[in-house]
């Protein structure tokens, strides 16, 4: 079996006193999508956290393509090939639409994504380009934070709940641009607070309960009582 | 005709002050940190000019060729060295570090040039002027004015127009997201203090050949270049040009009422506008 | 199985034996007189009105979160109320150092209503401002010697005591009293129900914001007393040197740099803090005095290394490592040593 492109052994992650991960166990293969859920407060988004180097984690709990990188600096971990698309989007509101993007591209990574491609994917961007970010709609916002962590060109693209707050119609939209962001061979982990979505986009699912892996299967072959089990943690 | 050379004269004057200030203007935009010691870094850029200048036989504003990088260079250690560690929530720290150094500075520079007052000397050019409809315009505080314009207009266009703005801007806006960004925000942080310290080093070369200047004066240039940026409102670089002008102005009125009001009329602006318009004149950030 | 009774109790074992040390100094220090020389009544008198003064500032920097780098306002415009009141006024000393008080207060109030616009360090500079606005305010009265100054009269310094030693036993005690009294009134208040208002401030502002404490009337109120209180002092330490002037009235040196690295060397926050900061302030003064600038660039040195290292200084260092309060503020529960179970 071919290396998986991120190995988790054993993560532990804190917020100060409160512990939000317990010895996390994860595999991920290259190019695959895998989907993650679980309630509020289950770790998906420390989970992403620490995977994106905004946490210190000890170096040998998170290898990516067997490089041990849980010590290292966000910065680093990105200049690597790992991006993340923020929970809440999270634009630089001094930045406009292209600047947030030019910004993405900034580790210089090589790959298909450049200002052109992104406004391809998100036309209405284009029209946008100069507007400060945030008076966007929460929508196009969220196709700004995507475009800005493709513009890094990355091997992984890891996605904290893109559909929070948004109508499902855009939802419907963000996702049927998906097949366009992974089909490169781009591996990707997408957090979702809705199930169906990240059932039907993902290969593989995992799913987290208060900091633990309760459920690991294959997307197309859970049953809806297995997943409640595992979110809600009742046996 | 003596109340408008009164103004104008202010208003030349304010060009010092928005250079004083710029410098504070710029750190607190990108890391929120107001440096108690900038004013003494000001005074350490004049004896930097003095030691420079003395020694290679050089005119002060040549001078600045060597001083700008080495208080860029000593803005970079600073930052990453010291003031780094200070950065957070609490206000405290910052505060009380900046304040020691302050301190260290002005007794290094006393142990080393003693405190006798000191001025660079810039010949023909300190006391030539010209006359412009009625009124004499000394070309130094003319030449001080637009550099300071050409300063600001130099950040503005850094922050805005260039990849090192962006950088800026995103730190200040988000730290963490920012270094998803692949930018190093400890590294982005000392640049801006070079930054800022370069532009300081420009001031401190023309005040020492405005004036005579000795270690002590720090505070007061600190204070002249904060009054600057809360009567312009923080967060703006231009308002902060304003609030020098409106500083030099009330300074230089004052002195013709009283020639002993010089200061107190500077500070007595600075409250009243504290008062009315507490956020300053064109703010980008409440205070 | 019954629960083990508990004693909820402010006081330990430590805190008591420290009281009783405590009082046992005080009436040693108040007989002073009798067993020290002039000069030793001096430096002790001084370093009762720095520990007055550091203890006021960590009042206001350490509790209220009001960091003040302009104190020297109100050390000055006690020591200019002290002279104006007694010189212009004819009034006894005494009576000029409690007015100065008053006046301190409520020239503090406006004061107050300004800077309390400006957050963080833009606060701190803002205190500067107004310290520089009093200086030159203050040069310009000529009535009180304008730019130079002047002194005490004779008159006047005589009308505190007949005999020599009788001033410098009155003014020692004056100083010892200021010294103890603040620190007593400072814990006293802390101990009270506003005092926990400014504790709960001081830990997180938000949550004591949602807990209905009223946070711009605490702080306001803690800096006009504050004030009013640095005043008393001020006019104290320009009554032991009978001649004032504004540099030296308004020094930033004197009145905020050294009490700002006596408070944080010693321990902000801590009412411990401010006199261990005094001691060991005090006992470098007397080794390295010679040394000039050199000892003010080590002062600022250790200032620096102790913020980064050990913010909560000396006495932070301590406390924590033994677990240790002399002056308790908080509540221990422990077994109670008076029942069966708790032996």
């Amino acid at each position: 079996m071919p290396e998986p492109i991120l190995q988790i052994d054993k993560l532990d992650a804190f917020h100060g006193d409160f512990q939000a991960l317990y010895g996390l166990d994860l595999t991920i293969a290259e190019g695959e999508v895998l989907a993650i859920i679980g309630a509020n407060g289950a770790g998906k988004t420390t989970l992403l956290r620490s995977i994106a180097g905004l946490m210190r984690n000890e170096a040998d709990q998170i290898r990516y393509r067997g490089r041990p990188i849980g010590a290292l600096r966000a910065d680093q971990v990105a200049g690597l090939g790992i991006a993340l698309v923020p929970e809440g989007r999270q634009l630089f509101p001094s930045l406009s639409v292209e600047e947030n993007l030019q910004i993405g591209g900034r580790v210089g990574r090589a790959g298909p994504w450049s200002l052109e491609t992104v406004f391809g994917l998100f036309p209405i961007l284009r029209e946008r380009r100069h507007q400060a970010s945030t008076s966007l709609s929460g929508g196009q916002q969220q196709m700004v934070a995507i475009g800005r962590a493709l513009m890094a060109n990355p091997d992984l693209i890891l996605f904290d709940e893109i559909s929070l707050g948004l109508a499902p119609i855009i939802i419907k939209d963000i996702y049927d641009a998906l097949p366009g962001i992974v089909g490169g061979g781009v591996t990707a982990v997408i957090v979702e607070q809705d199930i169906t979505k990240a059932l039907s986009v993902s290969s593989r699912v995992y799913c987290l309960q208060e900091g633990r892996v309760s459920l690991e299967s294959a997307s197309d072959n859970v049953s809806r009582e297995e997943i409640s089990r595992a979110y809600f943690g009742i046996s | 005709m003596e109340w408008l050379n009164a103004v104008v004269q202010g208003v030349l004057l304010g060009g010092l002050y928005a250079l004083f200030a710029a410098g504070l203007s710029l750190i607190f935009g990108v890391m929120r940190l107001v440096n108690i010691a900038h004013g003494d870094l000001i005074v350490l850029a004049a004896y930097l000019g003095l030691s420079t200048s003395m020694a290679l036989g050089l005119h002060p504003l040549l001078s600045l060729v060597l001083v700008v990088p080495v208080m860029a260079a000593i803005g970079y250690a600073l930052q990453r060295g010291v003031l780094n560690r200070t950065l957070g929530e609490d206000v405290l720290p910052p505060l009380l570090v900046t304040f020691g150094l302050s301190v260290i500075l002005q007794n290094a520079l006393l142990e080393i040039y003693t405190a006798d007052p000191q001025k660079l000397s810039a010949e023909v050019m300190e006391t030539a002027s010209f006359s412009v409809g009625g009124l004499t315009l000394g070309v130094l505080p003319v030449l001080t004015f637009v550099v300071a314009v050409a300063a600001i207009g130099a950040l503005q266009w850094i922050f805005y127009h260039t990849p090192l703005g962006r950088a800026f801007r995103a730190v200040s806006d988000n730290q963490d997201i920012a270094q998803l960004m692949g930018l190093n925000k400890a590294h982005v942080f000392g640049l801006a203090m070079a930054l800022a310290l370069a532009v300081t080093a420009v001031a401190g070369i023309f005040l020492g050949i405005r004036t005579s200047f000795d270690p002590s004066i720090g505070g007061g240039r600190l204070i002249f270049g904060f009054e600057a940026v809360i009567i312009g409102g923080l967060g703006s670089l231009w308002g902060t040009l304003a609030g020098g002008v409106i500083l030099g102005v009330a300074q230089t009125v004052g002195a013709k009422i009283d020639p002993g009001w010089q200061i107190l009329s500077g500070h007595i602006v600075f409250l009243l506008i504290l008062a009315v318009r507490p956020n300053g004149l064109l703010p980008k950030v409440s205070g | 199985m019954n629960a083990p009774d508990l004693l909820v109790t402010r006081t330990s074992k430590a805190a008591r034996t420290a009281a009783v040390l405590g009082l046992i100094l005080l009436v040693a220090l108040i007989a002073a007189p009798w067993w020290a020389g002039s000069a030793d009544m001096r430096l002790m008198s001084e370093l009762f009105l720095y520990l007055a003064l550091a203890s006021l500032w960590n009042l206001m920097a350490g509790y209220a979160g009001l960091v003040s780098v302009g104190q020297q306002a109100y050390v000055g415009f006690g020591g200019y109320m002290l002279f104006a009141l007694t010189i212009l006024g004819g009034l006894h000393p005494q009576l000029a150092v409690v007015l100065a008080a008053g006046l301190a207060a409520a020239i503090s109030v406006p004061v107050a209503v300004l800077i309390f616009r400006l957050r963080g360090a833009y606060f701190a500079i803002g205190s500067w401002v107004v310290a520089e606005v009093f200086r030159l305010a203050f040069a310009q009265v000529s009535a009180l010697g304008g730019g130079s100054g002047s002194s005490l009269p004779v008159g006047i310094v005589k009308s505190l005591a007949e005999t020599r030693s009788g001033r410098e036993a009155l003014s020692y005690w004056l100083a010892l009293g200021a010294g103890a009294g603040v620190v007593a009134a400072v814990y006293l208040f802390l101990r009270s129900r506003k005092g926990l208002a400014l504790t709960a401030i001081r830990d997180n502002e938000l949550a004591a914001g949602s807990l209905g404490i009223d946070i711009w009337r605490t702080k306001f109120l803690v800096y006009v007393v504050v004030s009013g209180l640095t005043a008393i002092i001020g006019a104290l330490i320009f009554l032991q040197k009978l001649r004032i002037s504004p540099d030296a009235a308004f020094s930033v040196n004197d009145w905020t740099a050294f009490v700002i690295f006596i408070v944080v060397i010693g321990g902000i926050g801590t009412i411990e803090g401010p006199i261990i900061g005094t001691l060991i302030y005090f006992a470098l003064r007397e080794t390295l005095a010679d040394l000039g600038t050199i000892y003010l660039l080590i002062l600022g040195l250790v200032a620096i290394v102790v913020m980064l290292r050990a913010p909560k200084g000396v006495w932070g260092v301590i406390r924590d490592r033994f677990d240790l309060s002399l002056f308790p503020l908080g509540y221990r529960v422990m077994p109670d040593p008076g029942s069966r179970e708790g032996r």
